[in-house]
């Protein structure tokens, strides 16, 4: 666990491990609390090691959650995460959805709010919906659903009139949806618009132009190779129209 | 693989944007994207990227026997192929459609401008003649493969150094890959690519506009202004006057473009002589930290002026609100509430004195249609790295 401290920040490559060694001296009066570890994308536990399976940089967050924080544009389906998809065909009692992945994705038109047998879903191909996977692993076709556990929309489903999409890298997606993000902060002050940001990399941008609509997206493309600071000047341009 | 299928919000936008002249990336309706030419370390190979597009030529030669038909001429070949690499749409070793048609148009393009004179591909008459093979190789599709190819194609001749023969007798004997003849080359041309989406004209599809297309209008021209070839796919109907617009462009395009591939092939004659290293590996800096530097995406603000100005005039002239004058009793005015004075002003109030909205908060975007457009990045004609 020590080693692995250390380590976070660095850049780490496939092949890096992390041994916890045993503490020399264990101590008898004290008891001793097992350590728990939780790997996110990029680390994988052989035997009693912890491997990075992907090159970048180590994150950590308190009390014990370690990640990769690595950059790639080719998204991969993992259960839980929310993204932007495009209904290609209908056939039967589904939707196919395609959201950038080998495979397309299977959405059922009951997985809607308040769908039933009869009251059908008003979706169409080409459609954008925002759906969230139930099913996603590398044995089985991704399944999407629009609607959460308790059988509630909440902000999933059709959407996108007179919007553009676009796609970025991974890496921005998430930076865009973290907790206090910088990015967002910046755009909000810029103008006034609608954000669907779909984990696949796909990114959904309203506003009250088609000019200020397509400044955004050009904005957000340009913004994944640059700094903070350089972000923030930009933007600060951009605001006083002296581009 | 499939391509990613287009939304229709993509399409709907697009199209809008299209009406209201705006593109992707800032560009003007019959602008250009940026044009970057590269040599590889053989002599006829060429990398073209226009934007995002980029396509790889390479000419080859050989001597062969000639066609009975035509004993006199050189035989000329073109290929063109669209690998997997470019877009995930194009599939590896199958004919499709999208690849006959370009094809076909750049055989047509380069054969009918005779740009290369094939009887001076003659060694021996009816024996041996040289066989000049061009090769196309896609390496990313982001729209008008046709420009990048033609371009690359015409650069790449250019560029191409074939051997000297010499002849005795019957024998004919290649003396030496380093004893280079130049080419005359008697024409460059451009091939002009405009889509039409209903009405209105683009040149310099991107892969999205391209999507959006209802049809493809493509003109070889070459410097001279000679119209090569023509053709108009898509049935679309054209107006004889948009016809004439786009030979127009196609002139004032073909010049620029003959241009800098005219600097370009300098520059890259200068770089040899003077021993550099050249090359596509050479043209790559890997060092730098400017390797992965992306080009300034010239994007139109002038609206976000005029807004801004907008909003500051709305701003000042927007008039104070004035409450209504209280008259608590006939021929009484109450005077200090608000900023109108109301003595004796009995008759009026009806008529006059209308609430005036305070519209400061509702921002109203201008689309006035005097823009005076600001070119951001200026033209420069591209040196090969």
């Amino acid at each position: 666990m020590d080693v692995s401290c250390e380590r976070v920040g660095e850049v780490l490559l496939p092949g890096d491990e992390f041994s916890f060694e045993a503490e020399e001296n264990i101590s008898l009066t004290v008891p001793v609390k097992s350590e728990k570890v939780v790997c996110g994308p990029g680390l994988r536990r052989c035997g009693d090691r912890l491997v990075v399976c992907k090159s970048g940089v180590l994150r950590h967050k308190e009390p014990n959650v370690f990640w990769i924080d690595s950059q790639q544009r080719r998204y991969v389906p993992a259960k839980g995460e929310s993204i932007i998809g495009i209904v290609t065909a209908k056939s039967g009692d589904v939707f196919k959805v395609d959201f950038g992945g080998s495979e397309q994705a299977s959405l059922s038109y009951l997985a809607f709010e308040g769908a039933t047998k009869r009251n059908r879903p008003n979706v169409q191909m080409g459609d954008l919906v925002f759906a969230q996977f139930l099913i996603a692993n590398k044995d089985m076709e991704p399944e999407l659903v629009c609607i959460d556990s308790s059988g509630r929309a909440n902000g999933m489903g059709v959407f996108g009139t007179g919007g553009l999409l676009f796609r970025v890298s991974l890496g921005l997606v998430r930076r865009l949806l973290a907790p206090q993000s910088n990015i967002r902060s910046d755009l909000e002050h810029l103008f006034p618009c609608e954000l669907v940001v779909g984990m696949n990399g796909r990114i959904w941008v309203k506003s009250a132009s088609v000019q200020q609509t397509l400044i955004i997206a050009n904005l957000l493309q340009s913004a994944e190779t640059m700094t903070a600071q350089q972000r923030q000047q930009l933007f600060r341009k951009v605001q006083q129209g002296a581009f | 693989m499939k391509d990613t299928p287009l939304s229709n919000c993509e399409r709907d936008f697009l199209l809008k944007a299209i009406e209201e002249k705006k593109r992707l990336d800032g560009r003007q309706t019959y602008d250009y994207r940026k044009i970057k030419i590269s040599f590889g370390t053989d002599y006829g190979c060429c990398f073209v990227d226009l934007g995002q597009t980029r396509v790889m030529a390479q000419v080859s030669c050989e001597l062969v026997a000639p066609k009975e038909s035509r004993p006199n001429e050189g035989i000329m070949f073109f290929n063109i192929e669209l690998s997997p690499m470019a877009s995930p749409g194009f599939e590896q070793g199958r004919q499709s459609e999208l690849s006959v048609k370009l094809n076909r148009q750049l055989e047509r393009c380069l054969r009918n401008s005779k740009c290369i004179d094939t009887e001076s591909l003659c060694v021996v008459s009816g024996e041996k003649v040289w066989q000049i093979r061009v090769d196309v190789h896609t390496l990313n599709n982001d729209g008008n493969l046709m420009d990048a190819a033609s371009i690359a194609a015409i650069t790449a001749l250019c560029h191409f150094r074939r051997p000297d023969v010499s002849t005795q007798g019957q024998e004919v004997t290649v003396v030496s890959q380093q004893q280079h003849s130049r080419w005359c080359l008697i024409h460059l041309f451009s091939a002009d690519l405009l889509s039409t989406c209903s009405t209105y004209l683009l040149v310099d599809p991107c892969e999205r506009e391209e999507r959006v297309m209802d049809g493809l209008l493509v003109i070889a021209m070459n410097k001279h202004r000679e119209i090569c070839s023509i053709q108009s796919s898509g049935g679309i109907m054209l107006l004889k006057e948009q016809v004439m617009r786009c030979s127009k462009i196609a002139g004032v395009k073909v010049s620029e473009i003959t241009e800098l591939i005219s600097e370009a092939l300098l520059n890259d004659r200068k770089a040899r002589k003077a021993g550099g290293k050249c090359g596509f590996a050479e043209s790559m800096q890997q060092d730098r930290i400017t390797a992965l530097k992306k080009d300034e995406t010239p994007v139109e603000m002038t609206d976000v002026t005029e807004t801004a100005n907008g909003i500051i005039q709305k701003g000042e002239a927007a008039p104070q609100t004035v409450p209504s004058p209280v008259l608590p009793v006939p021929g009484v005015g109450q005077v200090g509430q608000g900023l109108q004075n109301s003595w004796g002003l009995e008759e009026d109030d009806e008529d006059d004195y209308e609430e005036e909205k305070n519209d400061n908060n509702v921002v109203e975007i201008s689309d006035s249609e005097e823009e005076d457009v600001v070119i951001l990045n200026p033209e420069v004609p591209e040196k090969p790295k």
